[in-house]
């Protein structure tokens, strides 16, 4: 018998699955049939968004990872969720060029600048899209309606605007394909005009919006994939959205004329897909059993006030982001009590 | 756990589920293992001081002849574990790392099992400082893995009165069905050392919990039981670690101990059910604990079982008896989660030892997969049993802020069972960031 080669390790000699990089594809994965159906929904401009932003980080967080001397991270897929998700938030006519920008500042500045994967405080890829709402807001506040006749060979005009140069309206563009379309999101149709689109639309998605944020339906299915998978913690997007629901529905039974149905409110916006992917980024949000309650219910509350009180028709971004901000005080006052733990001034 | 109470399943919160591995062994009885011919008797292989060596190179030893002598209260004395010559008295390798002091023994082609050494006792007449005595020239320890002295276990305190002795027959740790086995094979002697132990500590009824994955073992326990009823049964769910003693007590009785405390504070004592069977062959004989069984098994391991193993006996014998693979790399003396990975084959079997593992390669790249940054998944949360937050304690490790680990995030009651690296998405090492940082606090306090 050959002399047996031993190898030396600590306790415990068994690990369990999934890895980080599972978790990463899975996300990944969970998010593709949203970006399914946005380019099938408005076309080849959001094709060629997703395609570009995703690229975009992608190519930060490769660049920055080496220079900072982490290797190549890309392996671990983070890169790709945050490429994915910035892309989804972003309106389909969104110009490529300032895609690009918001990619690099997602990356860089919500990530790199940290110390990358594990270390950042917000949210990537909102981080990119917060910058893009400043630097560009109307751009950002530009929509299209969905399924438009020619979008499988026609790009939205805005889609291709060179650098630095006033994207060209597409107001009359939208017009000319669908006579009836206001310009605006159900949400902003709400806030400004007063009229309510029918929950059922909202859940199926043919309405205009960001790329990925439309169909209700498609993001709650992902998103319990992930769930069922143990990839997502179930925990967080039930917060959001039983406290957004939970809002909306006392503002509703206070004044039925002026606030609309909670139902509304949760399949409207971007909402879903900020509850399913983005405020439940594991990153980001507290990991003790009470924390992850009360962060959840905090976003789901405030994307409620933003909406009904605040300048924009839509608050998720802020508020998860202020989640965010606020999870690391979350966590410390919600230490689990310990197996065993005396009575305070007991002595051990 | 509420959930799960509710339904009148017994169990602990938090916890995780590994895969159990105990098909390859679970069925297959205890077989006795020859003799080495070179046994290495460490005389510290429990916690507490080492032992006295009374015997002088040269000597001849018979099986079962006391040859180092306790030092002390928490102290157990060694026996020869079969006849021979003692070869040497020096440093020779352990489980543990460094080389530690043991006799060695060369042991004679003619040496038979008969216990040549042996004292038997009245049990019936002894006062319950005699049995505390007893067990301890026993030489008997947790056999369960921890190797506390037992004769220590019983001693309650003054101040504490038992009301429960709890018999942990668990074995949560996949692979290893050495309890399993004894108690199906070895009942009545289980119940007796449980009755002896009840008697020294006074507890008025014992609970023996085994976990519900082998109803065949608790079929046998229920067969033997006393017509009495102070010795009952209980199936408890299966979980890892549900053999952890804090576990099992919140299990069976719903309450916890405290933080820094023992058992007897709440009034119970725990013992494993391999230890009480040893108990109640041992005492009324008046032998020595000279071998134990053990599981050997993983896929690198031809031959597996339930062996009875003279303590002493150097893995490399044991495992070229039941055939070993060279291809395989890992050999772990316990279970997977909480045992050694050996330095060398040359370590002998110990009276802490519940089980040899020979574990294939595909394990072993699970656990040398790349370390990612902690992502804050809270998996660690979920599953630490001890409710504490390996994610911080872990941010803190890599911080080497120590103080701030032990006065906030209450490092010091990690029981160190390693559901948290279990879990980690990012293969962090963490139960052994928390080891080396117990003991560098250790040092700074000493």
């Amino acid at each position: 018998m050959s002399r047996p080669q031993i190898e030396l390790r600590t306790s415990p000699h068994i690990k369990a699955a999934p890895t980080v990089e599972q978790i990463m594809r899975n996300v990944v994965y969970a998010l593709l049939p949203i970006a399914t159906f946005a380019v099938w929904q408005f076309g080849i401009s959001a094709l060629a968004l997703i395609i570009v932003v995703t690229g975009s980080c992608l190519a930060t967080e490769y660049v920055f990872s080496r220079s900072a001397g982490r290797g190549n991270t890309l392996s671990d897929w983070s890169a790709a969720i945050t490429g994915l998700l910035l892309a989804l938030t972003l309106p389909p006519g969104f110009p490529l060029w300032m895609g690009v920008v918001a990619g690099f500042i997602a990356i860089a500045l919500g990530k790199a600048l940290f110390g990358g994967l594990g270390y950042n405080v917000f949210n990537p890829a909102l981080v990119g899209r917060a910058f893009v709402q400043a630097a560009f807001p109307a751009a950002i506040t530009t929509w299209t309606p969905a399924g438009m006749p020619g979008r499988f060979v026609e790009f939205i005009p805005s889609t291709l605007a060179l650098p630095f140069m006033t994207p060209p309206s597409v107001t009359e563009w939208s017009r000319q394909a669908v006579d009836s379309f206001s310009g605006a999101t159900p949400l902003a149709q709400w806030k400004f005009e007063g009229v309510v689109t029918h929950a059922s639309d909202l859940f199926t998605g043919m309405v205009a919006g960001s790329t990925g944020e439309t169909s209700a339906l498609l993001i709650l299915l992902c998103g319990i994939y992930l769930a069922a998978r143990r990839m997502m913690d179930w925990r967080i997007p039930s917060a959001v959205l039983l406290g957004a629901f939970v809002t909306a529905l006392i503002f509703h039974l206070v004044n039925d004329q002026h606030y609309p149905t909670p139902l509304f409110v949760l399949f409207s916006g971007g909402l879903m897909l900020g509850a399913l992917f983005m405020a439940s980024d594991m990153v980001a949000s507290p990991v003790t059993p009470w924390g992850v309650w009360i962060y959840g219910l905090f976003i789901g509350v405030l994307t409620v006030i933003i909406r009904y009180f605040g300048g924009l028709p839509e608050g998720v971004m802020y508020a998860i982001l202020l989640g965010n901000a606020l999870s690391p005080l979350i966590e410390h006052i919600t230490q689990p009590r310990i197996y065993g733990a005396r009575k305070s001034g007991a002595k051990p | 756990m509420t959930l799960l109470r509710w339904f009148g399943r017994k169990t602990f919160s938090h916890g995780i589920h590994p895969q159990a591995h105990k098909e390859d062994t679970a069925d297959k009885p205890i077989r006795r293992l020859p003799f080495a011919p070179r046994m290495v008797v460490p005389l510290a292989q429990h916690l507490g001081k080492p032992s006295r060596p009374v015997v002088r190179v040269g000597e001849e030893v018979g099986r079962g002849q006391l040859i180092a002598e306790a030092d002390g209260f928490m102290s157990v004395p060694q026996h020869a574990p079969a006849t021979g010559v003692v070869e040497a008295i020096t440093l020779m390798p352990s489980a543990q790392g460094p080389r530690v002091p043991s006799i060695v023994i060369r042991v004679y082609e003619a040496s038979n099992q008969e216990v040549l050494w042996r004292t038997p006792r009245d049990m019936d007449s002894l006062t319950p400082e005699q049995i505390v005595q007893a067990v301890q020239d026993t030489g008997l320890v947790g056999l369960g893995g921890a190797a506390f002295p037992s004769h220590v276990k019983l001693k309650v305190p003054q101040d504490a009165v038992i009301d429960t002795l709890i018999v942990n027959g668990c074995e949560c740790e996949p692979y290893l069905t050495t309890d399993h086995r004894v108690m199906l094979e070895q009942g009545p002697d289980l119940i007796r050392g449980t009755q002896y132990a009840m008697r020294v500590v006074g507890a008025r009824q014992a609970i023996i919990g085994v976990e519900d994955n082998k109803p065949d073992a608790i079929a046998a326990i229920r067969r033997h039981l006393p017509a009495d009823g102070c010795i009952r049964v209980e199936a408890v769910v299966t979980k890892y670690p549900q053999g952890a003693e804090k576990m099992l007590i919140a299990t069976l009785l719903g309450r916890e101990v405290p933080s820094g405390g023992r058992s007897a504070e709440i009034g119970v004592v725990v013992n494993n059910v391999g230890t009480l069977t040893a108990l109640g062959r041992l005492l009324p004989r008046g032998e020595g604990l000279i071998e134990r069984v053990i599981t050997v098994a993983g896929p690198g391991i031809k031959k597996p079982g339930n062996y009875l193993v003279p303590i002493g006996t150097p893995l490399r014998f044991l495992l070229n008896h039941v055939g070993f693979s060279g291809s395989e790399q890992e050999v772990i003396l316990g279970g997977p989660m909480m045992g050694n990975a050996v330095s060398s084959l040359d370590v002998p079997v110990t009276k802490g030892s519940s089980g040899v593992l020979v574990l294939s390669s595909s394990e072993i790249q699970a656990e040398t997969r790349r370390i990612h940054p902690c992502i804050k998944c809270g998996k660690c949360v979920a599953a630490c049993p001890m409710h504490l937050n390996p994610t911080q304690l872990g941010l803190l490790a890599a911080k080497r802020e120590y103080e701030v680990m032990t006065e906030r995030f209450h490092l010091m009651d990690c029981i160190e069972c390693g559901c948290c690296s279990f879990v980690c998405p990012s293969s962090i090492p963490l139960v052994q960031y928390f080891r080396i940082a117990k003991s560098i606090l250790r040092e700074r306090a000493a």
